[in-house]
């Protein structure tokens, strides 16, 4: 085995100095999925937005922890409670010379609702704009429909165009075929593009005329490779100098390897258990005849208790996840400190709970999840279920391919099931409001709330902090809505995945908490 | 030799009319199974979505519609060529599979010529001498050879010649030509590294699978009265074996290489997604996850298509190999 090892050392060393010395700045990425398009606002999707953001600007960014940070906008600020003026950096340029103007952020925002056959249209982030315009060529004054503290979050989502590079004859300008092909990719990013094969690389190489700090990389190249032990077989070997999500059974190995290094972020997507609320009875839980025991909230506790947190994060999950008691990272807005450390493992307690609420033998319940979604997520339901079995609830874990299992969630199938919920915008009021808000799908309030949880002081909490400028009033307000979800036990967090990479030794990362792969942010240690 | 002339165009009319049939019952059955899956809506939009938001992406892709109402646009479309957008690119599914195919054939073409070139020689070798232990050999490696998971001689593959030997590259196509719209890795020595280890993979399987049918059918054909008679005619054994030998034991050999050549273009995917080789097999996989019906039922039916033609081809190639298929055609 040491002979292997040695081996397998000795031969990685060599071909790194191969590759240093061949080619000094490139930089190759393994990527789990190649994007669905390279419109820049065709679909809001990791694998989009993550090249897209190489090439295009944002007015506002994301930091690799969701702070935002100014962007092709120095500075902004709110002059009445409706009403946003972002004032243009004047020294950025697209990557064809031609300057940024106010024109091309009002195309940008412009062209949003015309782009066809989107699956997930960019409007999600524009729905409570009323109108962007020029105030002058370098102020971009934005009216939203009513106060709505967020607007700057959602912003960091719209890369902004060139007007002269992505107009058409089509209404929306230069249409998604045509992006595809590579026509109409101005930006004043980074990076600019050069060529793309559809399941294979995409190149691009340094924008010379990009406004901030060069990139360390003449040429980076996106190579999708959805099979996690062949993107560490082209890592080991490589072929590739970066990649995404390395197999959790692999991490250990990987960090003690002295010809890699690992990359990993804060967490921002909790994993959680959602419990039937709605009334009685409920379909998983069999043998209790009209009744839901779920609607106890001694019983939620109990489920609660029962878990070890800590076991899972550490062996079912490889370590690459956070035990927590939270629905948000803390230094997140509205995250709470007391709630992030998990609760710790009680099987008495729980045990006296359900006797207490009359469940002195435990109750039968099936666990539902999704086997292929979020990361182990299939094994993770398991180690629960027979935590749960253990404190006398008898738990059966119905694992489904994706589609089926939201399929059934939609219908209402499951007593409980485990999910998780990406925030991509480092604010509690997105995550409560779509997990716990009361079900009005048409509101956009309880789009994911399968379990059907509803409180209407919670919800009228809510409503007022979405209504509230003030940052830090609002921050209360989302603090106190989240310590009233949890202490009612209507959602039981689990952990959150930590986005992992792993990269050959000398490069760094700074990992990003929303899984975007940036090759602007990857360093190479001279 | 005039009456068959007119039977063969018969036989080949009659071929594609079965072709059609098949499709149209298997697009039935990939429908109804993709719509009894669950809603393509909710594995594209973004959780954040209202209600409204999803209801908006259902009616413009058409999945506000019953199912038999779908199917019929479909069909409609179909005859016309038209066998719609991916619900998730919003590109012609057609093009999306047409953009792809030439990788996988390439692959498959490069992996079959490397099996038939391997296992045809050494199958005759085994069949000859079939106590010999040089033929022991072979037999017990051709049942390796097919036993192993393809996904796992490909990651030994990886590990060895990329990985441990730093030789050869571990994904991709490398360098490649145009060939008008069609961009190959053969016409470049980085192309042919690429190539190399999937290549491998894919054909080592392929490869036992070829041995053991040409032992089998020269075992069969060795102590048939012509090759006696030709033996005690003092013919030359290079004679006997290119000559009488081979164009006997090449009917099941042609059908085996046939159907596994079919098997592996549409169903390369094992191969394609351990060496992220950028071919059509990806596709269908990455369109199945994300219940992206277009492109699912598209490829399907052109994948039953080739098929049946693939059929054709080694019916005709019958024919042409062996006088008695030539008769029963005509009777």
């Amino acid at each position: 085995m040491n002979f292997v090892k040695t081996r397998l050392a000795a031969s990685a060393a060599f071909l790194l100095m191969g590759a240093l010395s061949l080619s000094a700045a490139d930089l190759k990425i393994g990527v789990k999925s190649e994007p669905s398009s390279l419109d820049p606002q065709f679909h809001v999707l990791v694998p989009n937005m993550q090249v897209t953001f190489a090439m295009f600007d944002p007015l506002v960014m994301m930091d690799p922890k969701l702070v935002p940070q100014p962007a092709l906008a120095a500075s902004w600020k709110a002059t009445s409670d409706t009403v946003w003026e972002f004032s243009l950096r004047k020294d950025a340029k697209f990557s064809d010379g031609s300057p940024l103007t106010a024109d091309d952020v009002v195309f940008t925002f412009d062209r949003i609702p015309k782009v066809p056959n989107s699956p997930t249209a960019f409007t999600l982030f524009t729905r409570q704009i009323a109108k962007v315009e020029a105030a002058d060529a370098h102020t971009v004054r934005i009216t939203t429909k009513q106060p709505y503290p967020l607007l700057v979050t959602d912003i960091a989502n719209l890369p902004i165009l060139s007007k002269a590079a992505a107009s058409g004859p089509a209404p929306e300008g230069k249409t998604t075929v045509e992006f595809n092909r590579g026509e109409g990719l101005v930006g004043t990013g980074p990076f600019k593009f050069v060529s793309w094969q559809k399941g294979a690389d995409l190149v691009l190489e340094r924008n010379p005329n990009y406004w901030g700090k060069p990139a360390a990389w003449d040429k980076v190249i996106y190579r999708p490779m959805t099979n996690p032990a062949a993107r560490a077989a082209a890592l080991l070997s490589g072929d590739i100098d970066m990649m995404e999500d390395p197999p959790t059974t692999d991490l250990e190995q990987f960090k003690t390897n002295p010809k890699l290094s690992v990359a990993e972020a804060p967490g921002t997507r909790i994993v959680y258990i959602a419990l039937d609320q709605k009334g009685e009875p409920s379909p998983g839980i069999p043998g209790q005849g009209n009744k839901n025991p779920l609607m106890d909230k001694r019983v939620r506790e109990a489920l609660s208790l029962a878990i070890d947190r800590k076991a899972i994060a550490e062996r079912v999950m490889g370590g690459v996840a956070v035990a927590t008691g939270d629905l948000l990272p803390e230094p997140m807005f509205g995250a709470v400190k007391a709630r992030q450390a998990a609760p710790a493992v009680d099987t008495a307690k729980a045990k006296a709970l359900l006797a207490e609420a009359g469940y002195p033998n435990g109750f039968q319940i099936t666990l539902g999840t999704p086997n292929g979604r979020y990361v182990n997520d299939a094994r993770v339901a398991q180690t629960i279920a027979a935590m749960w079995t253990r404190a006398g609830v008898k738990a059966e874990v119905a694992a489904a391919a994706p589609p089926v299992f939201f399929k059934s969630r939609d219908n209402f199938e499951y007593s409980a099931y485990l999910a998780a919920w990406g925030n991509s915008t480092g604010e509690m009021s997105t995550t409560l409001r779509s997990l716990v808000g009361t079900r009005e799908p048409s509101k956009g309030s309880g789009t994911s709330n399968g379990g059907r949880y509803s409180n209407p002081e919670l919800d009228a909490l809510l409503d007022k902090a979405s209504a509230t400028m003030d940052d830090k009033a609002r921050k209360e307000l989302l603090q106190k809505a989240d310590e009233m979800v949890l202490s009612d036990y209507g959602i039981i967090p689990v952990h959150f995945e930590v986005p992992v990479w792993a990269l050959r030794k000398g490069l760094s990362y700074a990992a990003r908490a929303d899984q975007y792969t940036l090759p602007q942010d990857v360093t190479s240690a001279k | 030799m005039r009456k068959k002339d007119r039977q063969v165009p018969v036989f080949i009319i009659n071929r594609l009319f079965q072709a059609i049939g098949v499709i149209l019952v298997m697009s039935v059955l990939v429908f109804v199974g993709l719509y009894l899956i669950g809603d393509p809506t909710s594995m594209l939009v973004s959780p954040e979505a209202t209600e409204i938001e999803r209801q908006a992406l259902r009616k413009a892709l058409g999945l506000d519609q019953s199912i038999w109402v779908q199917y019929l646009t479909f069909l409609g479309n179909a005859v016309h060529g038209d066998f719609g957008r991916s619900f998730l690119t919003g590109q012609p599914a057609l093009q999306l599979i047409v953009e792809r195919m030439p990788a996988t054939v390439e692959l498959v073409v490069v992996a079959m010529t490397f099996s038939v070139v391997v296992g045809v020689p050494l199958g005759i070798l085994a069949g000859l001498r079939p106590k010999a232990p040089s033929s022991k050999a072979i037999m017990t490696g051709s049942i390796l050879g097919f036993s192993l998971p393809n996904f796992w001689i490909g990651l030994m593959l990886i590990m060895l010649f990329a990985v441990y030997l730093g030789i050869l590259p571990a994904s991709a196509r490398g360098e490649t030509v145009n060939v008008g719209p069609v961009a190959l890795s053969i016409l470049t020595l980085d192309g042919w590294r690429h190539l190399a280890l999937p290549a491998l993979t894919l054909g080592l399987a392929k490869a036992a699978l070829i041995i053991r049918v040409t032992r089998a059918a020269t075992r069969e054909v060795l102590p048939m009265d012509y090759i006696k008679f030709a033996r005690a005619k003092g013919l030359r054994p290079s004679r006997i074996l290119n000559v009488h030998l081979l164009k006997n034991i090449l009917i099941p050999i042609v059908t085996v290489a046939g159907l596994e050549f079919g098997q592996a273009i549409a169903f390369a995917v094992v191969t394609e997604s351990v060496f992220s080789w950028p071919g059509m097999g990806k596709l269908l996989i990455d369109s199945i996850i994300t219940l992206d019906r277009p492109v699912v039922v598209a490829y399907l039916v052109m994948m039953v298509f080739f098929l049946v033609i693939l059929n054709l081809v080694i019916d005709i190639l019958y024919m042409a190999i062996d006088p008695s298929a030539r008769e029963k055609v005509r009777d």
